[in-house]
């Protein structure tokens, strides 16, 4: 692809992602075509397209959710192969995100917090509890600690997903569409603590339509379409110039909608 | 109630839709009178309903016979065979009772299954009860069926030493259902989650294999197998107890049915429970232990009772390869001439018996299930 400029950018630190060559199928359906990506430490990343472009595959092979068939992904120095060792300690290291915000209903908020760091990074319980308030505090729901998922507001439990996550603290975040499944006036909150995070410097990977959001903390925006990176740039050259006829039409689907 | 709340838009705020839908006689007469053909079906089966509980009574109470006087060779039951067909002979309780409950267990020495059986229903009260759910619980069940086979058995502290193949009556069907339950539940889950295993394919064979084969038979040739043909594959001298057998084939089966309730229960999980506890890092084991059994058992609670119930019952098949259950007992008990023909007042004390165990889980899973929703979603 002519488009696909070299990245990452100078200035931004080592990379946190490398994926040379990745291919995917499901079946005989190709979803992932050629993939290249390399995501510095720090960085922001947006990957939009339209639906089956592959963008949520391709994010979800990072941490390995799917499997991914030929090519090389390595992940924080670590590859990702059949080691289970090695994908543990890529697991401890990338939070996610997802549509469906997927807490564990049976867990109260602090309970789904403090889990994992209890489980798997051994920690005491009075200290994972002490970090996950500090996180629900930051993401704005310490008061709902003591609920259950089902009594949550969509916003607050996409909000809670990101705390849960934050509490292994993890070097890289991904978010699968993390605002879709929100009722409209939901969807501010949960991208207000996505940009307070961004502010921080943790390095994103961010499948979403808030072309809004991109423009505001995305150092690079990725567009797939059919399981190949098709263009990518600042968000500045992408929404302002873009090269391909596939990103135009893309581009002027989503925005009539805005 | 008499002050009228009006909204901003005008419209009167009222606690109730109006009487003629809403409250105890709408519901009687909707359902019950609605049309002509309602009421007619409801006067009929309303005349059905009393003469029958009007007969019940008349038999089982007032033309009741209560008590027998004893004769030279044991109770003179002409009383009871007088009444036959007009009233019931309680009589034959009072007589019997310790037969059924503890059959042939030695007569003085009936205090001990009498304090098992309340063993058991404390063992069944404090497990029931949430607060008592840690790991301590597994102690407590350690100590009191310790306490139960030190009871039963004797032989120790003074207690004269009882055969297994005396034992009988009540005890022997909550140590069947008890012991059966208590080993088939962990063996349908480890068996349930070895059918959906897809790292090994040989384990899930085994699980498959053993489902279905089970499944594939009636209890009652498990029970055959297990008290016939079972001991034939032994070497000479060699013996292991009847009861003990019939216990394995029970949990065996119970097994089976109760792996296919769990797997329902993994199976209806979304996919993303799954995959957040991947996506956390947390290994097989605590993602299964912490995320993944948790939920699964919740939403197969009333099959999972339903099950446990059937089984609580099918324990009574042990009668056909003479092992002396309650209800062994109960039947031997109306074998004696001298209360032959009665048999319909045992089988309805022990209908009653098995009622108030299986009503008891009934009600509990219900409550149970009630407590779960209400964290769920609330």
């Amino acid at each position: 692809m002519s488009h696909t400029a070299a990245y990452p950018q100078p200035g931004i630190g080592e990379p946190a992602i490398i994926m040379d060559k990745v291919n995917k199928w499901y079946g005989k359906h190709h979803v992932l075509r050629d993939v290249s990506l390399t995501i510095g430490q720090g960085e922001r990343v947006v990957v939009c397209g339209p639906s089956g472009s592959g963008k949520s595959t391709l994010i979800r092979c990072v941490n390995r959710l799917e499997q991914h068939q030929e090519g090389r992904i390595i992940v924080d120095g670590t590859e990702l192969s059949d080691d289970l060792r090695a994908l543990d300690e890529i697991r401890r290291d990338v939070g996610m995100v997802f549509q469906s915000f997927n807490l564990f209903p049976h867990l109260t908020i602090l309970e789904n917090c403090t889990l994992a760091p209890i489980w798997v990074h051994k920690m005491r319980k009075a200290a994972a509890e002490e970090l996950a308030m500090s996180l629900l505090t930051r993401v704005k729901i310490p008061e709902q600690a003591h609920k259950f998922p089902g009594q949550l507001s969509g916003g607050q439990q996409q909000r809670v997903a990101i705390a849960r996550a934050l509490c292994m603290r993890p070097k890289i975040m991904l978010f699968d569409e993390p605002t879709s499944a929100l009722d409209p006036e939901m969807i501010k909150e949960v991208l207000d603590v996505m940009i307070e995070l961004a502010e921080s410097g943790m390095t994103m990977v961010c499948v979403t339509h808030e072309m809004g959001f991109a423009r505001q903390v995305a150092n690079r925006v990725v567009f797939m379409d059919a399981g190949e990176i098709v263009e990518q740039g600042t968000p500045r050259e992408m929404f302002e110039h873009p090269q391909t006829d596939r990103l135009k039409l893309f581009l002027s689907q989503i925005l009539r909608g805005h | 109630m008499s002050t009228t709340v009006v909204t901003a838009s005008g419209v009167e705020h009222r606690d109730a839709p109006p009487a003629s839908v809403y409250g105890p006689w709408a519901w009687v007469r909707n359902n019950l009178f609605g049309t002509w053909w309602s009421t007619a079906i409801t006067l009929a089966l309303g005349w059905l309903l009393v003469t029958a509980l009007f007969d019940f009574v008349s038999w089982g109470l007032l033309n009741a016979v209560w008590s027998v006087p004893s004769g030279p060779t044991g109770p003179d039951t002409a009383l009871c065979r007088a009444a036959h067909g007009m009233g019931a002979c309680w009589a034959v309780l009072p007589e019997k009772y310790r037969f059924i409950l503890f059959g042939r267990f030695p007569y003085a020495e009936q205090w001990r299954p009498a304090i098992c059986v309340g063993l058991f229903i404390l063992l069944f009260a404090i497990s029931a009860m949430r607060r008592f759910w840690r790991k301590e619980l597994i102690l407590v069940w350690v100590v009191i069926l310790t306490a139960i086979g030190v009871l039963m058995w004797g032989g120790v502290l003074g207690m004269t030493y009882v055969p297994q193949d005396v034992w009988g009556g009540l005890p022997i069907t909550l140590i069947l259902a008890t012991f059966g339950l208590a080993f088939a539940f962990p063996l349908s889950i480890l068996v349930a989650l070895g059918r959906r295993s897809t790292k090994l394919p040989a384990v899930r064979v085994l699980c498959v294999l053993y489902v279905e084969l089970i499944r594939g038979v009636p209890l009652i040739s498990l029970l055959f197998m297990a008290s016939v043909m079972f001991p034939l594959f032994l070497p000479e001298g060699f013996n292991i107890d009847k009861l003990l057998r019939a216990q394995v084939a029970i949990i065996l089966f119970a097994g089976a049915y109760l792996a296919e309730v769990v797997r329902g229960g993994l199976q209806a999980l979304p996919r993303g429970q799954y995959e957040a506890a991947d996506a956390l890092g947390l290994n097989y084991f605590q993602k299964t232990t912490q995320i993944i059994l948790p939920q699964a058992l919740r939403l197969v609670i009333p099959p999972l009772v339903s099950t446990f119930i059937g089984f609580f019952k099918d324990t009574s098949l042990v009668l056909i390869i003479g092992i002396f259950d309650l209800l062994t007992a109960g039947k031997i008990a109306v074998s004696e001439p001298a209360w032959q023909g009665f048999a319909t007042e045992v089988y309805l004390t022990l209908a009653a018996i098995y009622f108030c165990f299986c009503y008891a889980m009934s009600r509990y899973s219900r409550g149970l299930e009630a407590e779960f929703n209400r964290t769920r979603r609330a």
